[in-house]
């Protein structure tokens, strides 16, 4: 091994993968036996029943939804973030952290009340005819609520870092405001926006206080996997619950792996030759 | 394009940048704005791009008012600093994109060949499909300026444009400029802090001090008659000594200079370090030797006169000196302003 000359690597080394072997892997080797102790035909039998193939198309659609709307919304906040200074916009900053620091439930219990047919928007909604609460709509609601600052807090570091002679460069060049958006800004923050993306869509998957509150909870129409997991605990079906997780389990390492290959992908040209 | 400011004014916040600045360039022209920092050398650059707006005064190209056109209808080409590439896009992609983004539309094979063109002009062929971060420094530099020229700027502004490179490579590059800049005869204004540069590369140098015109010229006009103290010191290295001027003339030591327009009493004699002798006899101002510094031309001589202060004199390598010997300064020229 090469001398170093920074210390303390064997020290960190030695207790990060310990702790990692006995926080992360651990339970997760558990949850993959429990789940492989079933047996090829019992498992499948439980993850493609009728019920939870339905919680997962409940999950994954809202889950989208959620993450597509915190997309939108969530790159313009970090751009008013940063590109402007106007009264209140540290306060407005700091809510961004709100959904991080607020109990979920809090949070699913708030936003029932303000959706509820009798709340303050619900009512509004229900005169249009729009019903959130009890639906798959109140679930992406939940779901984007707490999933927002994963797509302000990563995009946020490279809109402020981004050197402004770059939008100067393609204008002097005679650029309009929309092609240097979209030939420029936009291809630099894409790994930025990446990684919230998948980091938000992954926690809007696993997401289960905040949603339980509004989502009504109906089996195939609006119980999501988590819910389906916890109801075969409580039953103490803990192989059944093992098998439903390990579905969430599999879909959240997946996308994790693509986003990271779609990030390299957009990072090409950092690499030196 | 001539380029004409008329008393150009901007203000940052309290802070004034700019005041009240006139300025012509002729079609052709390569001029370089000198200055400090903090001496609104890059706003006055930058309002002329059409990047920061003027608070008053007009700008012109030709005889058209470009004060309110904005930069990316000005048809200015701008070279940035830090060269300001966009880091996601070959090289070739970022010559291209301006002419890829005009309004003018340009066929794929018509784009291919100008960049290709482009690339051989700044002798980059070959690295059109490297990424800026796989390129050197200058060679970014000279990217940059192609991306600048592709666009077909009646204009060509550079802000430091070689601020961020070694030594060498600066004055290669430096050539290099001045023969595109011939062979293209754009008008062309560039900005710097090295006097070494602007001396080096243009054909007019505007000295700006905290906002404003000190003096213009060609290098030889700043360079033989510089208007004040400041331009004397900014331009090179000089010595500073107390003197009296009476009939014209400033007496320091044994000697005299001529002080033309100097009214008589007390000023201040600017002398170069190499518009000095060093003589173990004769006359002008008796010193000491306190060091000896030898560089490849020459040797450094700092002295101290016997009436006090401190002298700096460059002197051709064959002269016998050593620490501790006496002697005398005679003085070449050197250019007296009151005090």
């Amino acid at each position: 091994m090469k001398r170093r000359v920074l210390p303390g690597l064997h020290l960190t080394l030695g207790l990060t993968l310990l702790y990692v072997s006995i926080i992360v892997v651990l339970p997760l080797g558990a949850l993959v036996y429990k789940a492989a102790s079933l047996g090829f035909v019992d498992y499948w039998r439980i993850v493609s029943s009728g019920r939870s193939v339905a919680s997962y198309r409940v999950t994954v659609l809202c889950a989208l939804g959620a993450t597509a709307f915190n997309l939108i919304f969530g790159v313009a906040l970090a751009w008013v973030l940063v590109r402007y200074r106007f009264p209140g916009r540290r306060f407005v900053d700091a809510l961004v952290d709100l959904p991080f620091a607020l109990p979920t439930a809090v949070a699913g219990i708030a936003l029932t009340a303000l959706f509820a047919p009798n709340g303050w928007f619900g009512a509004y909604l229900a005169g249009i005819g729009v019903q959130v609460a009890y639906t798959p709509l109140g679930i992406m609601v939940a779901m984007a609520f707490t999933s927002l600052p994963f797509i302000v807090r990563t995009v946020q570091p490279v809109l402020e870092d981004l050197d402004p002679a770059l939008e100067e460069a393609a204008q002097s060049l005679g650029g309009s405001d929309s092609i240097i958006f979209r030939k420029v800004v936009l291809p630099l923050l894409t790994p930025a926006l990446l990684a919230g993306v998948s980091l938000a869509f992954a926690r809007s998957l696993g997401e289960f206080g905040a949603i339980i509150f509004i989502a009504g909870n109906q089996p195939f129409q609006t119980e999501i996997t988590a819910l389906l997991t916890f109801i075969r605990l409580e039953e103490y079906d803990y192989q059944a619950a093992a098998a439903v997780a390990s579905v969430l389990l599999i879909t959240a390492f997946v996308m994790l792996a693509v986003t990271n290959l779609l990030q390299a992908r957009a990072l090409r040209y950092t690499q030196r030759a | 394009m001539k380029i004409s400011l008329d008393t150009v004014v901007k203000t940052f916040d309290t802070f004034r940048a700019v005041h009240g600045v006139s300025l012509e360039i002729e079609s052709g022209e390569l001029v370089a704005l000198l200055g400090p920092s903090g001496s609104g050398k890059t706003t006055i650059l930058r309002m002329v791009a059409g990047l920061e707006y003027a608070d008053s005064g007009k700008i012109y190209f030709g005889a058209e008012d470009a004060t309110d056109i904005p930069v990316r209808d000005r048809g200015v080409g701008f070279v940035f600093q830090h060269y300001a590439l966009f880091p996601h896009m070959t090289v070739a992609e970022n010559i291209a994109f301006g002419m890829k983004v005009s309004k003018v539309k340009r066929g794929k094979q018509e784009i291919a060949a100008r960049v290709a063109d482009l690339l051989r002009l700044v002798k980059l062929d070959g690295l059109g499909e490297r990424f800026p971060s796989q390129i050197s420094g200058g060679q970014r530099q000279r990217v940059a300026l192609a991306r600048a020229l592709a666009v077909d700027p009646k204009v060509l502004l550079l802000d430091e444009p070689f601020g961020a490179l070694d030594a060498n490579v600066r004055r290669d590059l430096r050539r290099w400029l001045r023969e595109i800049h011939d062979e293209l005869g754009i008008t062309t204004l560039f900005v710097t802090h090295d006097q070494e540069e602007a001396l080096d590369l243009a054909d007019r140098v505007v000295i700006l001090k905290d906002g404003k015109i000190v003096q213009q010229g060609t290098p030889e006009e700043v360079c033989r008659e510089p208007n004040s103290p400041f331009v004397m010191s900014f331009l090179g290295d000089t010595n500073r000594l107390p003197a009296t001027v009476a009939n014209g003339e400033a007496r320091i030591g044994d000697a005299t200079l001529p002080a033309p327009g100097v009214a008589d009493g007390r000023a201040e004699v600017f002398l170069r370090p190499g518009d000095l002798d060093w003589a173990v006899e004769g006359s002008g101002v008796a010193a000491k030797i306190l060091r000896v510094i030898d560089h490849p031309g020459g040797r450094r001589l700092l002295v101290a006169p016997k009436d006090g202060g401190a002298l700096e004199l460059d002197v051709a390598p064959e002269i016998r000196a050593r620490a501790g010997d006496e002697g005398y300064v005679a003085v070449r020229r050197g250019r007296v302003f009151a005090a």
